[in-house]
């Protein structure tokens, strides 16, 4: 925990360090042009930039002990409310997303396991590893292409074309199912984008992973005294393979929040990335260390669940656990 | 780009002593580094064959927007089309393979430089030294690569040097752990210790004697990590953080066909292909490298 709480700190420092390093300054970019240097000057006064940079270290560490994590230097609102606005339009994708990624990638990968080194297993294997190469960025514009001018060219009828950007439709007026139901019609061409690659990325996993697993000396030693297949695999292989698939969750976690990047660029969600997007443009500097931050701790935090599930889905090291504390009483 | 790449990870475990393993014949080996051998071919042949400089911007309305298939207005044939500015997409596409498939390379060989350099040294002197390396390396990590990426791009300002460097800045962790685990196990060798009784001095030791023997698991992340640069510089120049136009990477001119893409699709969408094939080779190449099929 303690470790933990250090490696956020340092993360902090560092990013504090790497943004005033870099030139440019945010002062310049607020005002006009031809503003005079004195003017510049006022600006950076300010802002509080204009303050040496250990007491602006400082004085934004003190500030978020506080819980908070200044003001917006280019929206003049609080970071905290910059980052609550933007969080929960990234997570519904992410989770979404990471939900079906899963799901879906464990199905392919079991499906090949089964049938490995067969046609199915060959054809399915050059999908995935196709798919998981395809940027986002790309793969959101053939989606786009395919899903307006290509849906018109062949004739599908205007209700079943799907909206290329936004959360809703201009000046939406609908309420309750309406509403969701417009929401889920503008989140199914960004879902589709950040689902293909990752159940394609899960499933080369998976089947490996589960691979190994029936080869497994207690899988082989279970097969050998003749357990049906059926029970074998659900039983025997799955519990096996389900730990080196949790330590892959805690690795996708962060995603959550931080694989839309492009996908909220090119839709025009209002999420997180979008918004580090425009703070790195305009030299946001408390808005790009909030968010940094919070990307940090969304890391941090996912490695120390994928740690502690570990722990408690392998009974190997579940027991050494006990052994140990068993051992210091 | 939204899944963290499992195979890097997976690389790793056992890969030294697979990665001799991987014999010649193994045929995914063989044909996707055929793939990469003729992209890298096609990237320096192909713009010298050109008839028409591809980057000169002719008479544009006679030969903008031309479909695939199809002559422009000057009678010129053009197999993918031409952009919005009437140079041809495919000269295009071969021109940017340079930047793209260079840069790639540069980054990822810088971030190996960079990670074997600082996994041996940490190993070597332990101490204060190793301390500092792994908690910088540590801290790196803890922030998504992209948002990394993003934040050291954007504020340097776009440009070749600029994204080679942060490519490397940010993707020599890993190889820095690996190395470092390698050297510790490789220097409690009884060679070692007859290399230092002989009186070599300790840093000679280390790079002539430790470090040739604690590279074979690095060489699957490195072999795995182009890919992954590639992608990664076509995206920060698909947001405009890159190379920046007129110079052509495959990044910049999907970002450019962006514009077009209702009515003239093939500009976008050309160049992704190109970068699925060269991305889909350098995976294969590294799942071959990594655990060659058992014969």
């Amino acid at each position: 925990m303690l470790d933990a709480l250090v490696l956020l700190w340092s993360v902090t420092t560092l990013t504090f360090v790497l943004i005033h390093l870099a030139p440019g300054d945010p002062a310049s970019l607020l005002i006009a042009p031809t503003a005079s240097a004195d003017e510049v000057a006022r600006q950076r006064a300010l802002l509080g930039l204009d303050a040496p940079l250990l007491v602006q270290y400082g004085r934004w560490l003190l500030s978020l002990l506080r819980g908070d994590m200044g003001n917006s230097l280019a929206l003049s609102r609080p970071v905290t409310r910059v980052i609550a606005d933007a969080l929960p339009v990234s997570l519904l994708l992410g989770v979404s997303s990471l939900a079906l990624s899963f799901a879906g990638g464990i199905l392919v990968g079991a499906v090949q396991a089964l049938r490995v080194g067969r046609r199915t297993d060959t054809a399915i294997t050059i999908l995935t590893t196709t798919a998981y190469a395809a940027p986002s960025f790309w793969l959101s514009l053939a989606l786009v292409a395919i899903a307006t001018t290509g849906a018109s060219r062949l004739g599908v009828p205007a209700w079943m074309r799907l909206p290329a950007f936004g959360l809703h439709e201009p000046a939406a007026l609908a309420t309750g199912f309406d509403a969701w139901r417009d929401l889920a019609r503008h989140a199914l061409l960004p879902l589709l984008v950040l689902s293909v690659p990752g159940i394609a990325g899960v499933a080369r996993f998976a089947r490996q992973t589960l691979l190994d697993a029936s080869r497994a000396p207690h899988v082989q030693a279970a097969r050998a005294r003749g357990l049906p297949r059926r029970r074998l695999e659900a039983r025997y292989v799955m519990r096996t393979a389900w730990s080196p698939l949790v330590v892959l969750f805690g690795l996708m976690l962060p995603g959550v929040i931080a694989g839309s990047v492009f996908v909220e660029q090119i839709f025009a969600w209002p999420g997180l990335g979008r918004a580090m997007m425009t703070a790195i443009a305009s030299r946001d500097y408390p808005v790009v260390l909030g968010l940094t931050l919070v990307y940090a701790a969304v890391v941090i935090v996912s490695n120390l669940v994928a740690d502690l599930a570990v722990m408690q889905l392998d009974p190997r090291r579940r027991d050494a656990q006990r052994m140990a504390s068993e051992a210091r009483a | 780009m939204t899944a963290t790449r499992p195979t890097a990870s997976r690389a790793t475990i056992g890969a030294k002593t697979r990665a001799r393993s991987a014999t010649p014949s193994d045929p995914r080996l063989v044909a996707a580094s055929g793939v990469l051998v003729l992209l890298v071919i096609g990237a320096v042949v192909l713009p010298f064959t050109a008839t028409h400089d591809p980057s000169r911007i002719g008479d544009v309305l006679a030969t903008r927007l031309v479909p695939p298939f199809a002559r422009d207005g000057t009678g010129v044939w053009h197999l993918l089309g031409t952009d919005a500015f009437g140079r041809d997409v495919l000269m295009r596409l071969w021109l940017a393979a340079r930047i793209s498939l260079g840069v790639g390379v540069a980054g990822s060989v810088f971030a190996a430089v960079v990670g074997v350099a600082l996994g041996a040294i940490a190993a070597w002197r332990g101490g204060a030294v190793e301390r500092l390396i792994l908690a910088i390396g540590d801290a790196l990590l803890a922030v998504p690569r992209l948002v990394l990426l993003l934040v050291i791009a954007a504020l340097w300002g776009p440009g070749l040097g600029v994204v080679i460097a942060v490519l490397g800045v940010t993707g020599w962790m890993s190889i820095m752990r690996l190395v470092r685990s390698e050297v510790l196990g490789v220097r409690v060798l009884p060679f070692v210790e007859g290399a230092t009784a002989l009186g070599i001095p300790s840093r000679r030791v280390l790079w002539r004697h430790v470090l040739p023997n604690a590279l074979g698991s690095a060489t699957v992340a490195i072999t795995l990590g182009v890919g992954n640069a590639i992608v990664l510089e076509s995206g920060l120049s698909f947001l405009g953080l890159g190379i920046q136009p007129p110079a052509a990477s495959w990044g910049n001119m999907i970002s450019g066909g962006r514009e077009w893409l209702l009515i003239a699709p093939w500009i976008a969408l050309a160049p992704g292909v190109l970068l699925i094939v060269t991305v889909v080779a350098c995976t294969v190449v590294g799942d071959a490298l990594a655990t060659p099929k058992a014969r």
